[in-house]
C-alpha cells in the first residue's frame, strides 16, 4: 500500500466520485438479490398459495426496484470511470512536466520505448484499477455476504451443500490465473518480435531487394508468424482446459443444488419458489469468483505500475536553477574555460580532462578530433546540459551555473547533431525557440541557412507539415532547416554541432558566408570532420582523449606537426590531384 | 477573443493526423473473400468446431425444460424421489457431455482462428515482399507495418469467435423461440415485446457508445504520438527552452482525451442499467401474465420456471450478436485495406521466358533510355551508356539529375519507359530477376543494419557463408579491427539502426556484406556523411579492396573516386551531357570542368 499511499496526490483529491461510487455500489448490490426473492414470492405465496391479487404488486414494485437499481448502477459506474479519469488526467500532466525537466543525463540511460510503455500501459493500468480494481474488490465481498446471507436464510444445510464445489473453483481458478499470465506474457513476446521483424523488413527493404534476399526474409518472417500462432494456440489451450472447468464446477453446484434441494422440498422442508430462488442466487457468486483471480492480479499489477510511475515522478532533476539566479542578457557571448574536467558517471572515462580556452565576444571558433574526443561534451556544458565534474565555465565572467537556465539557452542557439524536426509545419519548427516570431523573420532566416528555396519549391511552402506522417525531407534539407531554427532564435553564442554533414559543398559554404555575416559581434563554435568547414575560424582546437592537443588559426596548424596536420593532408591531397592537369602514369 | 487565439495558436503547436476510418459499410464481396480463407479447414477443422457449438447449444437449450418442466413441475411437484434422482443424473450428464464439448470447442476455434490468420498474415507479407520498391516509396514504412500488424489482428477475433458464434446465437435464439412458443404462444407473444427493445440496444446504442470510445482511442492516439516524438526531440526542447509551451501543449491535448473519455463513459454507463430494466420488464410481464395463465389453468408452474430461465438466457446471443456484427464493421475496414495491398501488382514482372543466367559478366548497355517516375517530368530522357564487364565508372550531377533512376534501372527496380537496357547483350526484361539481383550489390548510403549479431548481418548477402568467410570479407575491407574491439566481437548483438555502430562502421559492415555477396556488379551510392577523416580513409582503401575484379556504377561525391574512374558520366535534368575520364572532361572544359573549378574557387574564396 505504500506505492498507493506515494501517489496518493493524485487521487486523495478527488475521493468524493469515488465515495458517491462506492455508497451506490452498497445500493445496488443489496438490491441485486431481490429478484430471486421475487422469484421465490410469486411461486410460494402467488402460485401455491393461489393468492393472485398479490401479482400486480409484485410486477410492479420489482419493475420499479430495478429502475431504481438502474439509476444507482449509472451513478455509481459514472463516478467510479470519472475517479479514474480525472486522477490519470493530473497524473499526466505531472508526469510530462516533470519529463521536460529530467536532464540529458537522465535520457542517455533511459529507452524512449521503456519511458513511452510506462506512460502509456502503466498509466492506464493505473486508472483501470482507480476505477475498477477497487470497486470490483468490494462489490465481490459485498455481493458474497448477501447472497450467502440471503442463501443461508433459507436453508443453512442447502447453502452448505451447494457451495461445496466453490473450494475447487477457487482452486481452478488460482490455477488458471497462475498459468495464463504467463503464457500470455508470452503471446505479447511474440507479437513483438513479430512485429520488430516487420518493421525492420519495411524500413530495410532497400537493402533486402538490393541483395535480393526476398525469400530469406520471408522465411525469417514465417517463422515469427508460426511461433506467434503456436503461442497463441498454447494459450487458448489453457483457456480450453480452465474455462470448461471452472463452468463444470459451477454447474455442479448447480446439480447438487437440485439433487439434494428437490429432496428438500419433496420432504417438505423447502418451498419450491425458495429452490428457485436458490437456483438464481447460485448464478451470482460463481461469476464473482471466476473474476476474482483476474481482479486480485489487477491489484498486484497496477501496484508494479504505481512503482514504475514514481520512478519516473522521484528521478532526480540534477540540473535546476540556483538560488537567486540571475538571467543571462543577451548582445554578447565571452566564453571562458577555466580548467574544466567532465566524467559524465564515475565508471566512465574522462570526457574532458582539464580543458582551459578563452574566447572573446564576436569570434569563431573551430573545435575538431576523432569521435569521443570531447568536442561536443565542451559545448554542452555551456548551455548545461551537463555539469562540469570540475573547474568552471564562465559566460561573460560569469558562472554558468549562476545564471538562470531559460536565459542561458535562450541566449545560446544549439544546432545538434542529429537535426530532430517536430510534426508540424516548416515555419513552425524553425520559429520552435520563439512561437510568436513573424514569417518575415522565418524567411531570413531560413534564407540565411540556404533553405528558402527548398522550402519554397514544397507543395505549401513555409506552411508543408513535417514528421512521422509529414513530409520526408533528405538529411541535407533536415540540418539546413535545424540551421534555421538556431539563427531564428538570434543567439548570442551558435553552435554548430557536425550540422553541414549532409549537405554539399557548395551548400555549405553558402551557409557559411551568411552566418559570417548574422553572427558578426557574436561567437560561433563549429563542430565538423571536413577542414573546409573549419577553416576560416578564429582559432581551432584540436581534441584528443578529452584534451586539446593542437590550437591556433588554419595556417598555423598546418605547419605544426599534429593530428590537424595529418587531417588536412588526407583531405587535401583530393585537391591537389585533381588539379593536376596531367593524368597520372597508370 | 485574445484569449481563444492564443489557446488557437497552443494547439496548433504540433499536428498529429490520426484521422482515420475504422469502420466500413457492410460489403458481401469482401466478406466472400474474407471467408474464402476458412477453405483449407472446411474439411476437418471447421465442421469439428460447428459441431461441438452444436452440442452445447443443444444441451444449454434442453437443460432449462428438464429442470423446470421436469424436475420442478413433475419430479418434485409429485414428490417423486427416484424420478428426481434418474433426472438429476440426466443433467449431471449433459454437463459432462458439455464439459467435453467445450474443451474441444474453445480449442478447436482458436486453431482455426489462428491459422486463418497466419495464412492470411503471411500471405499478405509475402505478397507484398515482392512489391516493387516505387511501393515502398510511395508509403511510410509505419503504414505498411499497421496493415500487416494491426488490421489483419483486428480480423483475429472475427475468425476465432465470431464468425462460429454467429450460428451458435442463431440456433440459440431461433430454439428459444421455438421451446418458448411450444410450451406457450399466448405468453411467448407477450414476453417478446422486448426483443425490438433489447435489438435496438444491442445495435443502436452500442453502436454510438463504441464511436464515443472511437473518439477516446484517437484522442489517446494524439496524445501518444507526441508523447513519443516529445521524448525523442526532448534535446532540442530543452535547448531551445519551450519546456512550458510543450506542457501547455500537452495539457491541452490531455484535456481533450479527459473530455472525449467522459463523454464515452457517460454513454456506457448507461447501457447495462437499460438493459437491465429492460429484461425486469420481461420478468414482470412473464410474473403478471405468466400467473394469469397458471390461475387460468393454462400454463403449469414447471413451464413457468423453464419461461423464465429462458428469459434470462436471451441476452446473450442477442449481445453477442450485436458485438459480431460490428466487429465485422470494423473487419470491412480493415480486409478493405488489406485487399488494396493484396491487389497491387509489382511493375515489373517476371517476364515468362526470363532465362537464369549463372554467371554475369558485367557489360551494361543503355540504348536511348527514357524514364519518367509519374507523367509529368522525365527522369532520364534518352540516356545511352557503354559500360565494360571490369570498368568503374561515375555519375556526377546534381540532385534529381538521375543518377540513382540509373541504378535503379540498372536493377531493375523499374523498366524503361522507352529504350532498352541490355546485360552481356540480353535484355534486361528477359534475365530472370533472382539470377540478376543476385548478382548485383547496392551499397546504400545509409546502411540498414538489422537487429542480430553482427556476424548476422555480414552474413546477410551470402546465407550459407562460413564464419571464416565473415571474417576474412570484414579483413579485406578493414572492418575486422572495429568488430574485434567490441564486447563480444563478432557476436556482438546490434540493435535495429545499429545504435552503438558510428556511420563510418556502419559503412564498413556493408562493404563486408556487399563483399561476401560476391556481385558481378556493384552500385555505390556514395554517402557524403558526418565520418571522421581517419575512418573515412579506411573506407577508401576498403573501397579498392571491394570494387576489384567488378563493374562498378558509383554515384560519386569525392573527387578521388571521380578521378580514378575509367568514365565519368556527367548528367542534368536527366540528359548525359558529357562523359570521358577526368583528363578528357578536365580539356573538354565543359560542365564538368566547370563543376571542378568553382568548388575550389569557393574553397578559396572563403
Amino acid at each position: 500500500m505504500d506505492i498507493f499511499q506515494k501517489l496518493k496526490d493524485f487521487y486523495w483529491p478527488h475521493r468524493r466520485y469515488f465515495i458517491i461510487s462506492i455508497v451506490f455500489l452498497f445500493l445496488l448490490t443489496g438490491i441485486t438479490v431481490v429478484y430471486p426473492v421475487i422469484l421465490q414470492l410469486t411461486i410460494d405465496e402467488v402460485i401455491l398459495e393461489g393468492r393472485y391479487s398479490l401479482v400486480p404488486y409484485l410486477a410492479l414494485g420489482f419493475v420499479a426496484i430495478m429502475a431504481i437499481k438502474g439509476v444507482a448502477t449509472y451513478i455509481s459506474q459514472y463516478n467510479g470511470d470519472i475517479f479514474g479519469i480525472i486522477s490519470v488526467y493530473d497524473l499526466r500532466n505531472k508526469l510530462y512536466t516533470k519529463l521536460q525537466r529530467l536532464p540529458f543525463q537522465y535520457y542517455d540511460n533511459a529507452k524512449t520505448g521503456d519511458l513511452m510503455s510506462r506512460l502509456t500501459a502503466d498509466v492506464e493500468m493505473f486508472r483501470f484499477f482507480l476505477s475498477f480494481g477497487f470497486a470490483e474488490l468490494i462489490r465481490l465481498v459485498l455481493l458474497l455476504l448477501v447472497t450467502i446471507s440471503v442463501m443461508a436464510y433459507y436453508s443453512i444445510p442447502l447453502t452448505l451443500v451447494t457451495l461445496c464445489t466453490i473450494p475447487f473453483l477457487a482452486v481452478a481458478v488460482y490455477q488458471f490465473d497462475k498459468k495464463v499470465h504467463p503464457a500470455f506474457r508470452k503471446v505479447r513476446k511474440s507479437f513483438g518480435q513479430l512485429n520488430t521483424n516487420v518493421q525492420e523488413n519495411i524500413s530495410g527493404i532497400n537493402t533486402v531487394k538490393s541483395l535480393s534476399r526476398e525469400e530469406h526474409q520471408i522465411g525469417k518472417f514465417n517463422d515469427s508468424n508460426g511461433d506467434y500462432k503456436d503461442k497463441y494456440i498454447m494459450t487458448a489451450g489453457i483457456w480450453a482446459k480452465y474455462f470448461p472447468l471452472m463452468e463444470f464446477l459451477g454447474n455442479a453446484s448447480v446439480v447438487l443444488l437440485l439433487g439434494y434441494g428437490g429432496t428438500l422440498v419433496v420432504n417438505g422442508s423447502l418451498t419450491p419458489g425458495e429452490l428457485t430462488a436458490f437456483y438464481s442466487l447460485v448464478g451470482f457468486i460463481i461469476w464473482p469468483i471466476m473474476n476474482l483471480g483476474f481482479t486480485i492480479n489487477q491489484f498486484s499489477q497496477s501496484k508494479a505500475s504505481g512503482e514504475r510511475l514514481l520512478e519516473i515522478l522521484e528521478a532526480n532533476e540534477a540540473i535546476s536553477d540556483k538560488e537567486n539566479a540571475i538571467p543571462l542578457l543577451s548582445g554578447k557571448g565571452d566564453v571562458v574555460f577555466d580548467n574544466v574536467t567532465l566524467q559524465y558517471t564515475s565508471e566512465d572515462e574522462k570526457a574532458l580532462d582539464q580543458v582551459s580556452f578563452k574566447v572573446d565576444n564576436g569570434k569563431t571558433i573551430g573545435l575538431i578530433g576523432a569521435t569521443g574526443s570531447g568536442k561536443t561534451s565542451v559545448t554542452q556544458l555551456m548551455t548545461r546540459f551537463y555539469e562540469a565534474t570540475e573547474g568552471n565555465v564562465l559566460i561573460n565572467e560569469v558562472d554558468v551555473r549562476d545564471y538562470t537556465l531559460s536565459s542561458l539557452r535562450k541566449n545560446i542557439g544549439f544546432v545538434l547533431q542529429e537535426s530532430f524536426l517536430f510534426s508540424s509545419t516548416i515555419k513552425a519548427n524553425i520559429a520552435y525557440g520563439r512561437p510568436d516570431v513573424s514569417l518575415e523573420k522565418v524567411q531570413e532566416a531560413a534564407k540565411r541557412a540556404q533553405a528558402h528555396d527548398f522550402i519554397m519549391e514544397l507543395p505549401n511552402g513555409y506552411d508543408t507539415m513535417l514528421g512521422e506522417r509529414g513530409l520526408g525531407l533528405s538529411g541535407g534539407q533536415k540540418q539546413r532547416i535545424a540551421i534555421a531554427r538556431a539563427i531564428c532564435l538570434d543567439p548570442s553564442i551558435l553552435i554548430l554541432d557536425d550540422a553541414t554533414s549532409a549537405v554539399d559543398m557548395q551548400t555549405e559554404i553558402n551557409i557559411q558566408k551568411a552566418l559570417s555575416e548574422v553572427m558578426k559581434g557574436r561567437t560561433t563554435f563549429i563542430i565538423a570532420h571536413r577542414i573546409s568547414s573549419l577553416k576560416h575560424a578564429d582559432e581551432i582546437l584540436v581534441f584528443e582523449n578529452g584534451k586539446i592537443t593542437n590550437r591556433g588559426t588554419h595556417d598555423s596548424l598546418i605547419h605544426e606537426q599534429g593530428q590537424y596536420q595529418r587531417i588536412f593532408n588526407i583531405q587535401y591531397k583530393d585537391q591537389k590531384k585533381v588539379l593536376q592537369p596531367q593524368p597520372e602514369a597508370r | 477573443m485574445k484569449t481563444q487565439e492564443q489557446k488557437n495558436q497552443v494547439m496548433n503547436r504540433f499536428q498529429y493526423s490520426t484521422d482515420q476510418v475504422i469502420e466500413k459499410p457492410f460489403n458481401w464481396m469482401q466478406l466472400w473473400r474474407l471467408l474464402r480463407y476458412l477453405k483449407p479447414y472446411s474439411k476437418k477443422l471447421l465442421p469439428l468446431s460447428i459441431l461441438m457449438v452444436l452440442i452445447t447449444t443443444a444441451i444449454r437449450l434442453v437443460i432449462p425444460i428438464i429442470i423446470g418442466i421436469y424436475v420442478i413441475g413433475d419430479a418434485i411437484e409429485n414428490g417423486n424421489s427416484n424420478w428426481l434422482m434418474t433426472l438429476v443424473g440426466l443433467v449431471a450428464a449433459m454437463y459432462l457431455v458439455n464439459y467435453a464439448a467445450n474443451i474441444f470447442r474453445i480449442k478447436w476455434m482458436n486453431i482455426l482462428g489462428q491459422s486463418v490468420i497466419y495464412d492470411l498474415r503471411k500471405h499478405l507479407f509475402t505478397h507484398v515482399q515482392w512489391l516493387s520498391n516505387r511501393f515502398f516509396d510511395q508509403r511510410s514504412a509505419g503504414s505498411i507495418l499497421v496493415r500487416i500488424m494491426n488490421d489483419i489482428n483486428s480480423l483475429q477475433e472475427l475468425f476465432t469467435n465470431g464468425v462460429i458464434n454467429l450460428l451458435m446465437d442463431a440456433l440459440m435464439l431461433i430454439g428459444i423461440f421455438i421451446i418458448l412458443f411450444t410450451i406457450s404462444p399466448e405468453l411467448a407473444l407477450a414476453v417478446m415485446v422486448i426483443l425490438p427493445v433489447m435489438f435496438l440496444l444491442s445495435t443502436k446504442l452500442r453502436r454510438q457508445i463504441r464511436r464515443s470510445w472511437q473518439t477516446v482511442r484517437l484522442k489517446q492516439s494524439k496524445l501518444n504520438s507526441h508523447l513519443n516524438e516529445s521524448l525523442q526531440g526532448m534535446r532540442v526542447t530543452q535547448s531551445f527552452t519551450q519546456e512550458d509551451e510543450n506542457a501547455q501543449f500537452f495539457n491541452g491535448v490531455n484535456t481533450e482525451n479527459f473530455e472525449s473519455w467522459r463523454e464515452a463513459t457517460k454513454k456506457n454507463a448507461t447501457f447495462r442499467p437499460l438493459v437491465e430494466m429492460t429484461n425486469a420488464v420481461g420478468s414482470a410481464i412473464l410474473i403478471w401474465y405468466g400467473a394469469s395463465l397458471i390461475q387460468a389453468d393454462k400454463l403449469a408452474l414447471g413451464e413457468l420456471v423453464t419461461f423464465a430461465f429462458l428469459l434470462g438466457m436471451f441476452w446473450e446471443p442477442i449481445s453477442r450478436l450485436g458485438m459480431v456484427y460490428n466487429q465485422l464493421l470494423m473487419g470491412m475496414a480493415s480486409s478493405e485495406r488489406i485487399f488494396e495491398f493484396l491487389d497491387e501488382q509489382p511493375n515489373v514482372a517476371e517476364n515468362k521466358n526470363a532465362k537464369t543466367i549463372k554467371q554475369i559478366q558485367g557489360d551494361i548497355t543503355f540504348e536511348k533510355v527514357d524514364f519518367s517516375y509519374s507523367n509529368d517530368r522525365k527522369a532520364l530522357d534518352s540516356v545511352s551508356l557503354d559500360i565494360k564487364a571490369g570498368e568503374t565508372i561515375a555519375l556526377v550531377g546534381h540532385t534529381g539529375s538521375g543518377k540513382t533512376t540509373i541504378a535503379n534501372m540498372i536493377t531493375r527496380f523499374y523498366d524503361p519507359t522507352g529504350g532498352k537496357i541490355k546485360m552481356d547483350g540480353h535484355d534486361l526484361r528477359d534475365i530472370s530477376l533472382r539470377s540478376l539481383r543476385s548478382q548485383i550489390s547496392i551499397v546504400l548510403q545509409d546502411t540498414f543494419i538489422f537487429s542480430g549479431t553482427i556476424k548476422d548481418n555480414i552474413r546477410f548477402g551470402h546465407p550459407h557463408a562460413t564464419d571464416e568467410q565473415i571474417m576474412d570479407a570484414s579483413k579485406a575491407v578493414g572492418a575486422d579491427g572495429f568488430i574485434k574491439k567490441l564486447p563480444n566481437g563478432y557476436d556482438t548483438e546490434v540493435e535495429e539502426r545499429g545504435n552503438i555502430l558510428s556511420v563510418g562502421e556502419r559503412q564498413l559492415i556493408s562493404f563486408a556484406r556487399a563483399l561476401l555477396a560476391d556481385p558481378r556488379i556493384i552500385i555505390l551510392d556514395e554517402a557524403t556523411a558526418s565520418i571522421d577523416t581517419e575512418t573515412e580513409v579506411q573506407i577508401q582503401q576498403a573501397l579498392t579492396t571491394l570494387l576489384k575484379g567488378r563493374t562498378a556504377i558509383i554515384i560519386a561525391h569525392r573527387l578521388s573516386t571521380i578521378r580514378d574512374a575509367d568514365r565519368i558520366y556527367v548528367l542534368d535534368h536527366g540528359r548525359l551531357m558529357e562523359y570521358g575520364n577526368h583528363h578528357e572532361l578536365m580539356l573538354q572544359n565543359g560542365i564538368y570542368h566547370k563543376l571542378v573549378q568553382s568548388q575550389f574557387a569557393m574553397l578559396e574564396a572563403l
